[in-house]
This record gives structure tokens, C-alpha cells and sequence, in this order.
């Protein structure tokens, strides 16, 4: 069973004027079968939570832990933890010019899987899960996430999830910027991709529009670079009546100081 | 890279975006066919300032041809091929020698080279010209004119090879209508040194595709000028280079707009890894007054593989009439895009080889316009074996 286990995680950016920090103290785990949500206000430290974790080498990791199965993903570079069983839907996907989304997705695939996937089951494989997103087959062969309108963009985040099945998904801001349409066929391909039970999602999001289609196990609100409260899913709908008001002190404070 | 590029547009064009009007207006530069119309040049002149005149062999200051290149055409029945004596009448017809290295050349070379693409006849495969340097501590000088007649169609590919120092004119004769895609590749020897003019002379709606590739010398510099005789007519100049340590590729482009209602398009891509790798781009544009509904763009982009590697890039737009359809220039030259990279890892790839993604990509959309399959994947591969060699 994966466990993705982080400890008190304090990480800080790289700003011009030097280092600042943005997480200051995360403590959360994730077990296959489970899916987390974390909700706070914009500017709370939810993506630098998920960059720490993917490596992004902006973000300093300055104390704490994260491991996978025991081992420390830290010492990790970005490709082995992608290789290693996790993976982030990220909130701002990409562009990369001259690169066909079909050469890419194979290249993934054969990186995460050790070896080349055989080329007739994979076709069959990439048509089968792009139908499932309503993805227009074209794409294909357009470059990585060029000229892609937001909504393609997170269908694509969702069809790599799908084809590279990580131990652990993070699913930054996943939702926002979807339609109706696309909202349901994204939440779908998550669903189905959890329905197995042998993985974990963390899921990440400003709404709680998405948890209508995703039930989550654990609701985590986040305010100014930690978690501040924990648990069920009867937390998402107390914030959908009252909003982040009763923790913009906490979020104040933190910006303020 | 993740500088945004953008298209300055004309009213800024003069005094932003790093684009800027040379001192003296390319309007009037001097040009003559004859060598000792210009002085010897010292390097600090404009045109010859980024180039390293000690390595040029002595091709600015008189130096006497000392061996031949050979020159090997293999093309299709539409095309006649001739070799000529200096004194043709057709020869210059594309344009005069606008710098010391290229009058030295028309000055200087025994014999010329003279292709004709029928008029009205689609040639039924493309024509190979290998032009092979005459040989290490050698030097020549050469002379190669493409005639296209009346709504010719037409695919030539100009494969220069071998070692030694070569200068030369190269013209491409446009009559109304045709249409000539080229591609000169300078695939030289390690030694090799190589002073290109290509004057191209483009008649009413015809349209040039101008393809450019410079993988391997010490030494190369090409001027490809388009100059609109009449109206109607499309440019296209692509280039593609890749420059290794102690390299110094350089490249002038310069479009002439001076008839109403023609297009150009300029678009040169490099590569660089390796101490003293150097490139240069220059990217000449003139709107003439007679010019209008002129539609020209240019773009100059440069990937730093490596610490010790310089890339210049000046893009120079020139407009003397208010009435045009449009114009712009983009300029960037920076390393990788650490975002690429971060997401191309973060699906697990390796990060050597998301390297090599995003170089092959930045290549991607230049090497789709060259047409001809042998010599894409003959470029694909070069590009490849550039990329082993640092261990990119
Ligand atoms: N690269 C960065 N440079 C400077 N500040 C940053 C950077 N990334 C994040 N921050 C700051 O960190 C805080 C948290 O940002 P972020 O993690 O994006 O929040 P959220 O995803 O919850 O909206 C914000 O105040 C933001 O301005
Ligand atoms: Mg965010």
C-alpha cells in the first residue's frame, strides 16, 4: 500500500529580495485508496505544497520530511519521483514547442514504466484513454500544451494521470477555469482512476465545485502555509456556507508579519 | 528562452524591442563588382565587426586563388546545366557584390555554374549541386547562378563540403511567376572557411523559399539578399544553425522591399554549446517608399546549450513609407526554459534526455518547411549527433 508521509514541511521561495518562507510546518499523509482535499484562499501556499513535493528546484525545502513507501523523496531528483510513483496535475501546464503531445506521452510512458510500451496496444491505449476525456484525437500531434485553451490543458494533465498511473496523484487547481462540461469529464477520469483503490489523491482546490463530482475522505483547510483544520467531507461543505472568512485572521496574520 | 517574444509593431519598431536603424540607411550602401572599388577592411566596419578577419584567410585583403572546388550537379531533365566563362552576360544579374569578400569572389572566379529551371515545367525531382572546398590550407573562389524561367517550379539543394577556404556569389534569378525553394547547406570540415553572397532577384509573383543550414567549419559567413524587382512577390529565408566550441557562424540577411505589395518572412533559429562557440545574426529590412502593402516579419531565436558560448542577434527594420500592411521582428537568445524542463521531468523523463526534447523541439517547426526527406533526416540526424557529442 503507498503512503505518501510529510512531516513538518517548512519551505521557502526564491524571491528577489531573497528567501521567503511560504510553508511553515505541513504535516499530512496520504494512503492508496484515499483522497485528500485541501482548500484554502488564494495565496495560502497550496501549489508551493505541490511543487515541494514534485522538486521544483524555485522551492527550498529548509526543514522537514516527505517520504514515499519509506523512502526519501527529497534526495530525489524530479524525474525519479515522477519514476518513483507520484505526480502533479499542475495549475499552470507547460508549453513545450515543437514537441508532439504523441512523442511525449510515449516518452513518459516508457520512463515510468522501464521499458517502451509495445506500439499497437499503445495506440490503442492513448486513443481509448483520450476518448475517455472527450479529447479530439488531433491533438496528438500538436506541440505539448501549445495554444491549448485552459480547459484542454487540465483534460491533458488528467490523460497523462491516466496513462502513467502514479502511486499518488496531487491535483493542483485541477478544477478551476473547467466549464461545466469539462468539470464532469475531468472529475470522471479522476474517479476512475481512484476506483481501483490502489492509489492515493491529494486534491487541490480554491472551490468546492469539484467535490460534488469527487467525494474526498479527509478535508484539510489551508491558511497561510499550513494546515489549520482537518476532516470529513461535511468540513467542504461548511466552508461552501461560510467561505475562508473565519481563517483570513490566521492568512493576516501570516502576510503581515 | 522564456523570454516572450513579440512582434514590435511598426510605429514602435524604430525605437523598441531592440530592433534599431543602422547608421548608414542600407538604401545606400555601395556595391560594385569590382574588388577594388572597396577598401580592405580593418573589422571595425559595421559589416565586419563580429567577424574574426584573422581567420578569413586573407579573402578580405587580395588573397590568389590557390585550388578549385569542385562543383557536381545532378538534376533533373527540366533543367539545363551549363559552365561558363567569366564575361557571360547573365552573370550578376541577381544582384552586385555589397562587401570586399564578395566583389573579391565575382573579381576572382575561373569558371561559373549556370542552372535553368524550364519555363512553365514542374522539375520532377529535386537538383543536388554538391560544391566540395579545395582541399586544407587550399583556397578558391566560385560562382553559381539558378535561373528560374517563367512559372518554373523548382527544388535545388546546395551541399557544400570538404575542407579549405572558399569564397562565392550565388544567385538566384526569379522570372515572374516561378517558384524556387533552396537549400544550402555548409556541412564543412573542421578547417574549412566559407564567404557566401546569395543575391536572389525576385520577379513578379514569385515566390523563393530560402532555406539555410550551417552545421560544421571554422569559419562561415552567409549573406542571403532577397531584392524585389517587381510587385507581387514572397520571401521566405529560414535558417537553421548549430555551432560548437572555437565555431563562428554568422549570418546577414537582408530584405530589399523595393516594390508595392510583396511578403517576406525571415525566420533563423541556432543552437550553440562549447567555449568560443559564436554566432551571429543579422537581419536586415528595407521598406522602400515605393513599397506599399508591404508584409514582412523577422525572428531570430538562440538556444545557450553551454556556459562560453555568445550568440548576437540584431534585427534591423528600415521604413520609408507609412502605407504598409504590416511588420515586426522578434529577438530572444537565452538557455534552457527551466519550466520546460521541470515538466517535461516531472513526468518522469530523465533530464539529459528533456534536454534533447526541448533542443529537437526548438528545431522542429524550421526543419518541417524543408521539403525534401533526405535532406530533413540527413539534418535530424546532424542534430542528433550535435547533441551526443556534449552529452546534451
Ligand atoms: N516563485 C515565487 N516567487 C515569489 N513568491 C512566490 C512564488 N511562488 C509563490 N509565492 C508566494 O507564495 C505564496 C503562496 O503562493 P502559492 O503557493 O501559489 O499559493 P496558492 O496556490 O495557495 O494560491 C504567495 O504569497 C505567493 O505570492
Ligand atoms: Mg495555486
Amino acid at each position: 500500500m503507498a503512503t505518501l508521509e510529510i512531516k513538518d514541511l517548512h519551505v521557502s521561495v526564491n524571491t528577489d529580495e531573497g528567501p521567503k518562507e511560504i510553508l511553515k510546518g505541513v504535516d499530512l499523509t496520504i494512503k492508496a485508496g484515499e483522497t485528500h482535499a485541501i482548500m484554502g484562499p488564494n495565496g495560502s501556499g497550496k501549489s508551493t505544497l505541490s511543487y515541494a513535493i514534485a522538486g521544483h528546484p524555485k522551492y527550498q525545502v529548509t526543514s522537514g520530511t516527505i517520504t514515499l513507501d519509506g523512502e526519501d523523496v527529497l534526495a530525489m531528483s524530479v524525474d525519479e519521483r515522477a519514476r518513483a510513483g507520484l505526480f502533479l496535475a499542475m495549475q499552470y501546464p507547460v508549453e513545450v514547442p515543437g514537441v508532439s503531445m504523441s512523442n511525449f506521452l510515449r516518452t513518459a510512458a516508457t520512463a515510468v514504466r522501464g521499458e517502451a510500451p509495445k506500439l499497437r496496444t499503445w495506440v490503442k491505449e492513448v486513443k481509448a484513454a483520450m476518448g475517455e476525456l472527450d479529447i479530439d484525437p488531433a491533438f496528438a500531434e500538436r506541440s505539448v500544451n501549445e495554444g491549448f485553451s485552459g480547459g484542454e490543458k487540465k483534460r491533458h494533465e488528467i490523460l497523462q494521470l491516466a496513462l502513467l498511473q502514479p502511486k499518488i496523484a496531487i491535483l493542483d487547481e485541477t478544477d478551476s477555469g473547467l466549464d461545466v462540461d469539462a468539470l464532469r469529464v475531468v472529475s470522471e477520469g479522476v474517479n476512475r482512476f481512484q476506483a481501483s483503490g490502489e492509489h492515493g489523491v491529494l486534491l487541490i482546490t480554491h472551490y468546492t465545485r469539484i467535490l460534488r463530482h469527487i467525494t474526498p475522505d479527509f478535508v484539510h483547510v489551508f491558511a497561510a502555509g499550513k494546515i489549520v483544520e482537518s476532516g470529513g467531507k461535511e468540513l467542504a461543505d461548511q466552508l461552501e456556507a461560510e467561505g475562508y472568512v473565519k481563517y483570513a485572521g490566521i492568512q493576516e496574520a501570516a502576510t503581515t508579519s | 528562452m522564456g523570454t516572450s517574444l513579440s512582434a514590435a509593431p511598426i510605429s514602435q519598431s524604430r525605437s523598441e524591442g531592440g530592433a534599431r536603424v543602422p547608421e548608414a540607411s542600407r538604401a545606400d550602401w555601395f556595391s560594385s563588382y569590382d574588388v577594388n572599388a572597396f577598401e580592405v577592411p580593418t573589422g571595425r566596419e559595421e559589416i565586419w565587426r563580429f567577424t574574426p578577419m584573422k581567420r578569413l584567410a586573407g579573402l578580405h585583403e587580395g588573397a590568389e586563388a590557390t585550388g578549385a572546388a569542385t562543383v557536381e550537379v545532378d538534376a533533373p531533365g527540366e533543367f539545363t546545366v551549363e559552365t561558363v566563362a567569366r564575361g557571360d552576360k547573365r552573370l550578376g544579374e541577381a544582384g552586385k557584390p555589397a562587401d570586399r569578400v564578395a566583389a573579391q569572389a565575382f573579381s576572382s572566379f575561373a569558371e561559373a555554374t549556370i542552372l535553368t529551371a524550364a519555363k512553365e515545367q514542374r522539375a520532377s525531382a529535386p537538383t543536388t549541386v554538391k560544391v566540395t572546398g579545395p582541399g586544407e590550407g587550399k583556397l578558391a573562389y566560385g560562382h553559381l547562378q539558378i535561373r528560374a524561367e517563367l512559372y518554373a517550379e523548382a527544388v535545388v539543394v546546395i551541399d557544400h563540403r570538404g575542407s579549405g577556404v572558399y569564397a562565392d556569389n550565388v544567385e538566384f534569378v526569379l522570372a515572374e511567376g516561378s517558384k524556387l525553394t533552396v537549400v544550402s547547406i555548409q556541412d564543412w570540415a573542421d578547417d574549412a572557411v566559407h564567404v557566401s553572397a546569395q543575391h536572389a532577384r525576385i520577379g513578379k509573383d514569385a515566390v523563393l523559399k530560402h532555406t539555410v543550414v550551417t552545421l560544421g567549419g571554422d569559419l562561415v559567413r552567409v549573406s542571403p539578399t532577397a531584392y524585389f524587382a517587381e510587385r507581387g512577390g514572397e520571401v521566405d529565408l529560414t535558417g537553421l544553425y548549430f555551432a560548437d566550441a572555437g565555431q563562428h557562424f554568422e549570418h546577414r540577411t537582408f530584405v530589399d522591399h523595393a516594390q508595392p505589395n510583396c511578403t517576406s518572412n525571415v525566420t533563423y533559429k541556432g543552437a550553440l554549446q562549447g567555449e568560443g562557440a559564436h554566432t551571429v545574426w543579422i537581419g536586415d529590412v528595407l521598406i522602400r517608399v515605393a513599397a506599399e502593402g508591404t508584409q514582412t516579419y523577422e525572428l531570430n531565436r538562440n538556444l545557450l546549450l553551454t556556459d562560453g558560448a555568445r550568440a548576437d542577434s540584431v534585427p534591423n527594420l528600415e521604413i520609408e513609407t507609412g502605407e504598409i500592411a504590416g511588420a515586426g521582428h522578434a529577438s530572444a537568445t537565452g538557455r534552457f526554459d527551466d519550466e520546460q524542463l521541470f515538466y517535461l521531468q516531472a513526468r518522469g523523463i530523465p533530464e539529459d534526455q528533456a534536454r534533447r526534447l526541448v533542443v529537437r523541439g526548438f528545431f522542429h517547426e524550421l526543419l518541417m518547411k524543408i521539403t525534401v526527406p533526405e535532406v530533413r533526416e540527413r539534418l535530424e540526424a546532424a542534430i542528433e549527433a550535435e547533441l551526443e557529442a556534449v552529452g546534451v
